[in-house]
């Protein structure tokens, strides 16, 4: 390629450039800026102390970590074996895919609305589990902890599934018949070769579930109890934006949040990494 | 390894919905010998070697080994368990693991000890040719290299049957000539009885000691390679085998002896003669008569190598006129046509070598003796070839 044309394709790039400092790097460097200065503009890191200090505000740490783990690990630990099965089509596939979709095109308020009235006490998902006897009072589904997980499942596990199908529909299907060939049972086929192969689509799917249900927002406050038990991180930065109006410690908390992501992430790649020495191919041919 | 004999194919079919990509597919395999499957794409070729191995349930028909049944279409034995090896048309490398991990894979599911692993892993490799790669991964490979692992993971578990589908196809011309080369030297010193899957007549010329020629799901004949190239059962496997000149005749004489059968067709280029050695009995040879009997049109077949620029003593002469000629090197190839002022004259290509020059538009007196031409009966309309399958 000639120097000309690279300094054209450059140029190309510029609006792409322009759209991610302006929406993007100049955003987080103002507000990482915010979090290390008082109201008045001078430096420091009170705002961080006074975070790890007040037991009400670190606790939510735990707080989302306890209700984003675990609906991660659901997630995609769901997702694999739902994309194992459907990795050659099936009938009514796009029936499924289609009825996968809709949650993330909802959009997180809807799905709580839906929810509050379709699981609370009075919904019909109370009234059909007593009509069969199954339980005598009404099931707690909303307004809680599991209000909020339940909701997070529902947006979280198209993304995952989505994108893992996409991963084992891509193996080439020869190196099932040729493991199955070398003795390998279904189960061991799984295990050796396509998990294998899945895991750097794994990895990717774990993150992105991760970093929104770690940021969850609107149903753990739709749904749950956000002045006490889904008393989520960001509804402290919230609070401390718009009801107390301390731009600074909000922006505090957001960067320990953003912090608190890539621990999560790096530690996911790490594992990727581990699992998957191979080349970054995906069977060729 | 379990010993065996012979494994049998009895009568095997496969449909899928309402086509049939296999009909009533029966054959022996000895121990020990190397078996090609040979047709189009769509023959068949490639659902018959599933079948066998298992991978495609089939819809009919049963497959023994010696006395045991490992399917009869309604049970069978897993493909896992049947102790075959198969290789791909893509190799088909587990992309994560190492070269030896590929090797090794089978082993360790057979819980052999690390030392016997790499023992048997380092010969297969050293087999191959292919020592010192232990540690590269598929994709750091050529394909012929990968070629070649697949082949040294299926070799390393001294399979039963070992089953190749096109192996060749994805390789250059010059790799697909060594590879083919090593596959023979293999097949000598191991003696793996081999289910090779391929179009091309070549390889399977090279390779076989048997061929089967498939067309529309059915086995048009089988034979060893010189049987198959020197006396085709009918029209297609002809036509596969190079019998690249096939023109339209009518028979206007036959005359029967119990080891031949001499006749003299007409064609678009006059009169020619055949001796034939179709014996009593030779389904070629009752079609033949039939059609004399009924005014059928039968078809002649001459290869290109044996029509001569310079006709000899004996020999059949073809009156005609170049229309192409193609400089290939050591020899030209010449096309020509009968008479180009009628259409039947057009019609007939005739194409053939020759070392000599030859000028297009020039009028020539080509030589063919009459045992090197062969007449058939005309195909019969099969409905268009099924879909090669694969679930």
């Amino acid at each position: 390629m000639s120097s000309a044309s690279k300094s054209g394709s450059k140029v190309l790039l510029a609006p792409a450039i322009a759209f991610l400092v302006l929406l993007f790097l100049y955003p987080f460097a103002y507000g990482l800026y915010l979090s290390f200065t008082k109201a008045d503009g001078g430096a420091t890191f009170a705002n961080y102390v006074r975070f790890f200090k007040d037991p009400w505000d670190f606790r939510t740490i735990w707080t989302t970590l306890w209700i984003s783990l675990p609906i991660t690990f659901i997630n995609v630990g769901l997702a694999i074996p739902f994309a194992y099965y459907m990795r050659r089509g099936m009938k009514g596939e796009k029936t499924i895919t289609f009825f996968l979709i809709v949650p993330i095109t909802l959009g997180a308020v809807l799905i709580s609305e839906g929810m509050l009235s379709y699981m609370g006490p009075r919904g019909w998902l109370n009234q059909f589990l007593m009509a069969i006897g199954l339980v005598h009072h009404p099931v707690r589904f909303t307004h809680n902890y599991l209000g909020v997980v339940i909701s997070l499942g529902l947006s979280g596990f198209p993304y995952a599934f989505l994108m893992l199908l996409g991963y084992v529909s891509g193996i080439n299907p020869d190196l099932e018949k040729a493991s199955q060939m070398l003795g390998a049972s279904k189960f061991q086929t799984f295990w050796k070769i396509l998990f294998p192969l899945m895991v750097p689509g794994v990895a990717i799917a774990f993150c992105l579930n991760f970093v929104m249900a770690f940021s969850v927002f609107p149903s753990a406050v739709l749904l749950g109890q956000p002045s006490g038990p889904t008393r989520v991180i960001a509804i402290a930065a919230y609070q401390w934006a718009f009801e107390k109006f301390n731009f600074n410690a909000a922006s505090a908390i957001s960067m320990i949040m953003a912090a608190i992501e890539l621990i999560v992430i790096t530690l996911v790649l790490v594992w990727r990494g581990r699992m998957y020495k191979g080349a970054s191919i995906v069977g060729k041919g | 390894m379990k010993d065996f004999k012979h494994i049998s194919v009895r009568r095997m079919t496969k449909r899928f919905g309402d086509k049939t990509a296999l009909h009533e597919f029966s054959l022996a395999f000895d121990k020990g010998e190397f078996v090609t499957f040979l047709g189009p794409s769509g023959c068949g070729k490639s659902t018959a070697l599933n079948c066998i191995t298992g991978l495609i349930p089939i819809s009919g028909g049963e497959i023994f080994i010696d006395d045991e049944c490992i399917d009869d279409s309604r049970n069978k034995v897993a493909p896992e368990k049947r102790e075959f090896g198969m290789v791909f048309q893509n190799y088909a490398l587990f992309p994560h693991l190492s070269v030896f991990d590929n090797v090794a894979f089978g082993l360790r599911l057979r819980k052999h000890t690390k030392k016997s692993v790499k023992e048997k892993v380092d010969t297969a490799l050293r087999l191959v040719h292919l020592e010192g790669y232990g540690s590269k991964f598929p994709a750091q490979m050529s394909g012929g290299e990968q070629q070649r692992v697949a082949i040294a993971r299926c070799i390393v578990l001294e399979p039963r049957l070992l089953l190749l589908d096109e192996p060749l196809s994805n390789l250059d011309a010059k790799l697909r000539v060594e590879l083919r080369y090593e596959l023979k030297a293999l097949h000598e010193r191991l003696r793996v009885t081999t289910i090779y899957v391929t179009h091309d007549q070549t390889e399977a010329l090279a390779l076989s000691d048997r061929i089967v020629v498939m067309r529309a799901g059915k086995i048009q004949q089988v034979g060893t390679p010189e049987e198959v190239f020197s006396d085709p059962a009918n029209l297609f496997v002809a036509d596969f085998m190079g019998f690249k000149n096939m023109w339209k005749a009518k028979i206007e004489s036959l005359s029967q002896s119990p080891d031949h059968l001499d006749a003299v067709v007409k064609t678009a280029g006059g009169s020619l003669r055949a001796h034939l050695r179709y014996p009593e009995g030779d389904p070629r040879r009752s079609a033949l008569v039939a059609a004399q009997a009924s005014g059928k049109p039968v078809v002649t077949a001459i290869r290109p190598e044996d029509i001569l620029l310079h006709a000899q003593a004996g020999m059949n002469l073809l009156s005609c006129t170049s229309t192409l000629v193609e400089y290939l090197g050591q020899q030209s190839q010449v096309s020509a046509c009968f008479d180009a002022s009628t259409p039947e004259g057009a019609a007939d290509r005739i194409d053939f070598r020759s070392s000599d020059r030859v000028e297009e538009g020039r009028g020539l007196e080509l030589g063919v003796a009459p045992d090197k031409l062969l007449l058939f009966p005309e195909l019969d309309t099969i409905a268009s070839t099924v879909e090669e399958g694969s679930p």
